[in-house]
């Protein structure tokens, strides 16, 4: 019984002093974590999360500062795959609602003023001083920068339309299956 | 020839006699035709008519547009009248642009291409070209672009051309009506692509349920030592081209890869024919075989119908609805899905039209699973329908995804078999619709990605450049201060 408890006791306390050093010799500069969530953020720098860039997010997340449906372009994709690299329960009833966007410039209300191109992360807009802006529709990630920038309110976020390609079907019913 | 046996299945009523014994009529033509630009796998065709203009039997109304795509054309002579958005015949009932073709009763065709006189001389690209131009697409209801399917040849071997009239989906039977009464065209598409193709071989596959069929194709087939009429057993899912595949080479295709890897191409009996009428007389696809079916309507058809009319013309070509439906389906009852209205378009993919009664749809309410193992059994893929089931009931999508839930083609087959009527197959289409969408939202992100990378990029070359101008104004401001040096220079 003694043997027992004295050999575990030295056989923990052995590896717990190696773990001790090898924490303090081997540590790693930068968190993995951190960088491993950045790379699970879409990297726009789109900054709607209240935060600088997805560095800063991605650092937010691994302190565990910040929830995990932080990111809203990423919607909730990227959402399901922070809370998987986490191991913490996302609350994702929320994002069910979000559906993507796309920035719209209706062209009677747009003075060309440059702002909006000078703000979009993924330069999705096209556009020269005062001549009309565009928003290029497959480059745009809906981050609505360029919306809360409008001088002249000419830019509308719209809804992504389902297409037949996209379309799926829905879970079936919750009574199903019990 | 030596046949496999192929795994599980399942035995439903077939219901077959409602419509076998209808020969194929000619619907009258409707007062207008509704084509829309997308009936193939694929991108969506592009317009090249305008509203208002005159067309003949035959033009093209919208051309394909990228590697996998087939054009549209008219059905008849007429006037296209508008290009708008209609619903489609697809159960979410989304809208689709479609072209609108007011028939003028003529039915002209237009100057068609050139008959081939002697296919077997071209190569076969030259058939290639002709059948993707002609717009012919799997008619068994894939609606897979048929000249891509016919390339595959350039990057393997094919050995065999496998002709699917397995027809094993219940109350179809139109491709049973089409081998009884074309068998001879059906032959002769069926060589024209296996020459295509370069394959030596060609099996032509049906059901044992269909005798006058197998006779009439034998007969058909009986010149040509290349080709081969065998008589498969009962037993769905036979007609899916993997299980047919391996019935007759008795190798399983590797999951995510095409049976062209085991040198087996299959083309439904349908598009043998299709192909068949544009590579002999140049025609367009315009016209398809559909089976109308099931206990609601008043006498059930198997109806050639020009591509745009709508499902609603069919059933009262049928007498009408006997009794309220309970569902239109699109297709089979097994893997057909159902239609948002009688008000949509047929298509290329349209094989039948079904109105089920309420005995027929049989919708029974879900009870808890009793274990029985009967999904297992029958699944001819070899999958565990209930656990992934149970994954997917509790949004463990990677794990269904892990026990191969996007190697089920929805033959329906646990569904049918389930004692406790659990929507089986239902979860495997939302599971894979779910996995397709969260792929496409990946590839979107990361798209977004490469972009704002290359705008930071962009941003610092700029202010590099700005950088090294300032550096080099300020040089030459240095140097302009400097008066003899500016002397010098001048």
């Amino acid at each position: 019984m003694l043997i027992a408890i004295g050999s575990l006791a030295a056989l923990g306390a052995a590896l717990g002093t190696v773990l001790g050093v090898a924490a303090r010799y081997l540590a790693v500069e930068e968190d993995p974590l951190e960088v491993e969530l950045a790379a699970l953020l879409p990297g726009a720098q789109c900054g709607q999360c209240g935060y600088v860039g997805c560095g800063q997010a991605a650092a937010a997340l691994a302190r565990g500062e910040a929830p995990v449906t932080l990111c809203t372009p990423g919607g909730k994709s990227v959402a399901e795959a922070l809370s998987k690299r986490l191991g913490v329960k996302a609350d994702l009833s929320d994002h069910e609602e979000s559906v993507p966007q796309y920035a719209f410039v209706q062209e009677e209300l747009c003075i060309g003023c440059l702002r909006c191109t000078n703000e979009c992360t993924t330069d999705a807009i096209v556009g020269a001083p005062k001549q009309i802006h565009t928003v290029i529709r497959d480059n745009c990630h809906g981050c609505a920068k360029c919306f809360k920038i409008c001088p002249t309110e000419a830019i509308k976020m719209c809804q992504v339309p389902v297409t037949l390609g996209d379309w799926r079907w829905n879970k079936p019913g919750a009574a199903a299956l019990q | 020839m030596r046949l496999f046996p192929i795994r599980g299945g399942i035995h439903p009523k077939y219901r077959k006699e409602l419509t076998s014994e209808q020969p194929i009529v000619a619907l009258p033509m409707p007062a207008r035709l509704y084509l829309p630009l997308q009936q193939h796998i694929g991108a969506p065709a592009e317009p090249v008519v305008s509203v208002g203009q005159k067309v003949r039997k035959g033009d093209l109304l919208a051309r394909g547009q990228g590697a996998v795509s087939a054009p549209t054309h008219a059905s008849t002579s007429g006037v296209v009248v508008e290009i708008t958005t209609v619903t489609a015949p697809h159960p979410s009932g989304l809208p689709q642009l479609t072209i609108i073709l007011e028939p003028d009763g003529k039915d002209e065709w237009t100057d068609l291409p050139d008959p081939i006189e002697d296919p077997f001389s071209l190569s076969g690209d030259a058939i290639r070209e002709r059948v993707a131009s002609s717009g012919i697409v799997g008619l068994g209801g894939a609606t897979f672009p048929a000249a891509v399917k016919l390339n595959l040849g350039s990057q393997q071997k094919i050995e065999t051309l496998l002709i699917n009239g397995a027809e094993c989906e219940p109350y179809l039977t139109c491709d049973d009506r089409l081998m009884r009464e074309y068998a001879a065209e059906i032959v002769d598409g069926a060589r024209i692509m296996a020459h295509a193709l370069g394959a030596p071989g060609i099996v032509i596959a049906i059901e044992r349920n269909k005798p006058q069929a197998l006779e009439a194709m034998r007969a058909a087939a009986a010149g040509f030592d290349a080709i081969e009429v065998i008589d498969v057993p009962v037993q769905y899912p036979m007609g899916s081209e993997r299980h047919l595949t391996q019935a007759i080479t008795g190798r399983e295709t590797p999951a995510k890869k095409l049976t062209a890897e085991l040198g087996v191409v299959v083309h439904n009996v349908g598009t043998a024919r299709a192909v068949h009428q544009s590579v002999r007389f140049g025609r367009p696809l315009t016209r398809r075989v559909v089976t109308v079916s099931g206990g609601a309507v008043a006498q059930g058809k198997n109806i050639e119908v020009p591509l745009g009319a709508m499902v609603s013309e069919l059933i009262a070509f049928c007498g009408g609805l006997r009794e309220e439906p309970r569902r239109i389906v699109n297709g089979g009852p097994m893997m057909g899905q159902p239609l948002p209205s009688l008000e949509v378009p047929v298509v290329k993919g349209t094989s039948g039209i079904l109105a089920l009664t309420v005995a027929e749809a049989n919708e029974r309410p879900t009870q808890p699973c009793i274990r029985c193992g009967g999904c297992v059994t029958i699944c001819p893929c070899g999958l565990v329908p209930v656990e992934m089931a149970a994954f997917i009931r509790k949004d463990n999508l990677d794990a269904a995804a892990g026990i191969g839930v996007t190697d089920c083609f929805s033959c329906g087959s646990c569904s049918y078999i389930c004692p406790s009527h659990i929507p089986l197959v239902q979860y495997f289409n939302y599971a894979k619709g779910e996995l397709a969408a969260r792929d496409r939202e990946r590839r979107r992100l990361d798209r977004v990605k490469t972009l704002s990378e290359t705008r930071v990029e962009r941003l610092e070359r700029q202010a590099q450049a700005k950088r090294e101008a300032a550096a080099a104004a300020a040089a030459a401001r240095k140097a302009a201060s400097v008066p003899s040096e500016n002397k010098a220079s001048q």
